[in-house]
């Protein structure tokens, strides 16, 4: 018995390892009438993968039985793997053991579509209830909505589930044809709208009655596959900010494709999945999302595709070095937050700091700024850079050379 | 030079803050009884923790201090760095001598210094709330020991009561030798001298649940099945989870149960 279900668990955590989301934060769920857990702030990494991604959530799916085809999916119909299911008891039973032990912050739950739609959405949305109701469990419960499932149940499910999730899977609607043929983009935003309705409505409700009922507190997500079908960061990026500006999303996820079987529609099984584009896109939402960007500032029609070599906001300084230096002592905090090399948290200290006095390169350098990057693009006292003094390129190619240097390969860091 | 001996508490540590400003003192050291040492040309104080002297320098702090301002001076004093003691009064000083938010300067090296040990602290915390590993015992409690390198303990007792609010559980600090027990009612500090769970790798097999070991094994399953071997990178993999936290975690002893 114990056999058979440790071979469960392999077999439905390895199908689901390729949805990238692991968060767990962002929920407002607090431990009821000292039941289990808690889902309120941010969410815990209790570990990681040996390839640094954050483990938060038991993540699997119900089953990996299937009756579609998309070709980038390992649990495809025609794929020839092995194939399993939860039972609804043994998926409660796993979860509520692991978050007892502190392994994990709670559930994320998707399946392979079983039957139809409907029959394997109502099954996902039983495990929630469950938890829910029979354990008082308050632990993060994030669901992925099976495309195509009744408005009813996805109703439902946002009354148990802290976040829900519908894949756009591709960036646009011609690759969707050619990958999934058997799933459209109305299909996926349909759903996304309506989940965005609700959520909007149950804010509102909230503000009149403090009791009102949570409904998917942690908001929706969405993930996206690149390296799969030719789209040019562009589009990828395009597509991202209109779902953010249409359906306020929390997330867009970006998923480096890991080739996992032979098809002439997609790159050879032998090729690497694209991770450090897929860096440079979260690196690229990152700037949209918390540093003030635009899009077109970015990416356009000009630059289609960001750079491998050097970090968006790196490039973007560099083509606009007129804006160039930045006075730390003076500048407003957007603009110093634009100061390649400096974070949210270094431009917060800067500012609050400068109010006791002038700050120098010094106190930079201990405030954890990274000024081998941001020295060409500030002015402090202490500094002994002249901006005028040096092209684009001199200071592409010394911030380049001096990246090699001091850790031989390139790192995969936000900004690294 | 004026020597006030405390006894290590942090109630004895604000009390010795009072002191020094109700003496006006000025060329003094504070430090722990256990690390005291008489010297002939400085006059030695004894300090007993008093409440309301520590709840008097307390309140002043938390008048000109933001929560995390506050946290901050608790977490030097939980560092247990040798000069915690020094910074702390210096940065009492600070605050008690300026009117705007002084704990906003990082341009001086003291404050700028209590931040960023704030900021150390909060991180192992973190990693604790993350990497604490209970293991279900025979009679239901749920154990873990730790040895972290600051006093941790204190920063993390109210993530773990909110959270396993229906479980009994006890985190135990084998360095420091102490722990906390919840009983689903109230926590207690607990010392085990004599028992085999206060030393790591003692405790039998039978002291668990019959069901532990199924568990640590379909998690070190799932650890192993939600790698990506094409996306490896062990670099990443150990910037986010040091080496020395490996001990405490089950995922990263394949094949062996684990005894706390
Ligand atoms: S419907 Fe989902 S599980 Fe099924 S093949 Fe498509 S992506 Fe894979």
């Amino acid at each position: 018995m114990s056999d058979r279900i440790i071979q469960k668990l392999e077999i439905l955590a390895d199908a689901a390892k390729y949805d990238v989301s692991c968060s767990s934060s962002g929920s407002k769920r607090e431990n009821k009438n000292k039941g289990l857990g808690d889902a309120k702030g941010m969410g815990i990494c209790h570990t990681y993968t040996e390839d640094g991604r954050c483990v938060s959530l038991l993540k699997i799916l119900l089953t990996n039985y299937c009756i579609y085809d998309c070709a980038y999916c390992v649990t495809r119909r025609s794929n020839d793997v092995q194939r399993a299911a939860f039972t609804v008891e043994e998926v409660v039973d796993l979860t509520i053991n692991f978050y007892r032990r502190n392994y994990i912050e709670g559930l994320f739950l998707s399946s392979g579509i079983f039957k139809d739609p409907d029959y394997t959405m109502e099954r996902l949305v039983r495990v929630a209830k469950k938890l829910r109701t029979e354990h008082n469990f308050n632990g993060y419960i994030h669901l992925k909505s099976i495309p195509g499932a009744s408005d009813e149940l996805m109703q439902e499910a946002g009354l148990y589930a802290d976040r829900l999730s519908v894949n756009i899977e591709l960036p646009s609607e011609q690759s969707l044809k050619q990958l999934a043929p058997e799933k459209n983009t109305a299909d996926i935003e349909k759903p996304m709208a309506a989940i965005s309705q609700a959520i909007r409505q149950n804010r509102n409700e909230i503000q009149v009655f403090k009791k009102a009922p949570l409904f998917v507190p942690a908001g929706q997500s969405t993930q996206m596959i690149v390296g799969a079908s030719p789209e040019s960061d562009w589009q990828v990026m395009q597509k991202a900010d209109q779902l953010y500006k249409s359906f306020g999303l929390k997330r867009v996820y970006y998923s480096a494709y890991v080739p996992v079987m032979e098809d002439n529609r997609l790159p050879a099984l032998s090729s690497a999945p694209p991770v450090l584009r897929e860096n440079r896109l979260y690196q690229t939402d990152w700037l949209l999302r918390f540093y003030g960007f635009s899009l077109e500032e970015i990416l356009n029609q000009q630059h289609p595709d960001l750079s491998t070599e050097m970090d968006p906001k790196l490039t973007w300084a560099l083509r606009n070095l007129h804006l160039f230096p930045v006075d730390i002592n003076t500048a407003d905090y957007e603009m110093i937050l634009r100061i390649p090399g400096l974070g949210v948290k270094s431009a917060k200290k800067i500012v609050a700091a400068r109010r006791f006095g002038k700050i120098t390169l010094e106190h930079l350098q201990k405030f954890g700024v990274m000024l081998n990057r941001a020295k060409y693009f500030l002015n402090c006292p202490g500094q002994r850079y002249q901006l005028g003094e040096l092209s684009e390129s001199d200071i592409k190619r010394r911030i380049l050379a001096q990246a090699e240097g001091r850790s031989g390969s390139r790192q995969l860091n936000l900004f690294g | 030079m004026t020597h006030f001996v405390y006894d290590g508490s942090f109630e004895g540590l604000l009390t010795a803050i009072f002191e020094v400003y109700e003496r006006k003192a000025d060329i003094v050291r504070i430090i722990p009884a256990s690390q005291y040492q008489p010297d002939a040309f400085s006059e030695k104080i004894e300090i007993y923790p008093d409440e309301t002297k520590a709840n008097r320098v307390w309140k002043g702090l938390q008048k000109k201090l933001s929560v995390d301002g506050l946290t901050n001076v608790f977490s030097c004093y939980l560092s247990e760095l040798p000069d915690r003691e020094e910074l702390i009064l210096e940065f009492c000083r600070l605050v008690f001598a300026s009117d705007d938010k002084v704990e906003e300067n990082y341009g001086s090296p003291i404050v700028l210094r209590v931040a960023q040990i704030g900021r150390q602290l909060f991180r192992e915390k973190h990693r604790f709330e993350a990497f604490v590993r209970f293991g279900q015992l025979q009679d239901g409690t749920f154990y873990a020991t730790i040895d972290p390198d600051f006093n941790v303990i204190p920063l993390i007792i109210s993530h773990f009561v909110t959270r396993y609010a229906d479980q009994a559980w006890i985190i135990y600090d084998i360095r420091r030798k102490y722990g906390i027990y919840y009983d689903k009612t109230e926590v207690q500090e607990v010392r085990f001298d004599f028992s085999p769970l206060a030393q790591p790798g003692n405790a039998s097999p039978e002291t668990y649940d019959s069901r532990e070991d199924l568990y640590q094994l379909l998690w070190q399953a799932y650890f192993k099945s939600v790698n990506i071997p094409a996306r490896r990178n062990m670099k990443l993999h150990r910037k986010h989870v040091p080496i020395r936290y490996w001990k405490y975690l089950i995922e990263k002893q394949p094949g062996k149960p684990y005894r706390s």
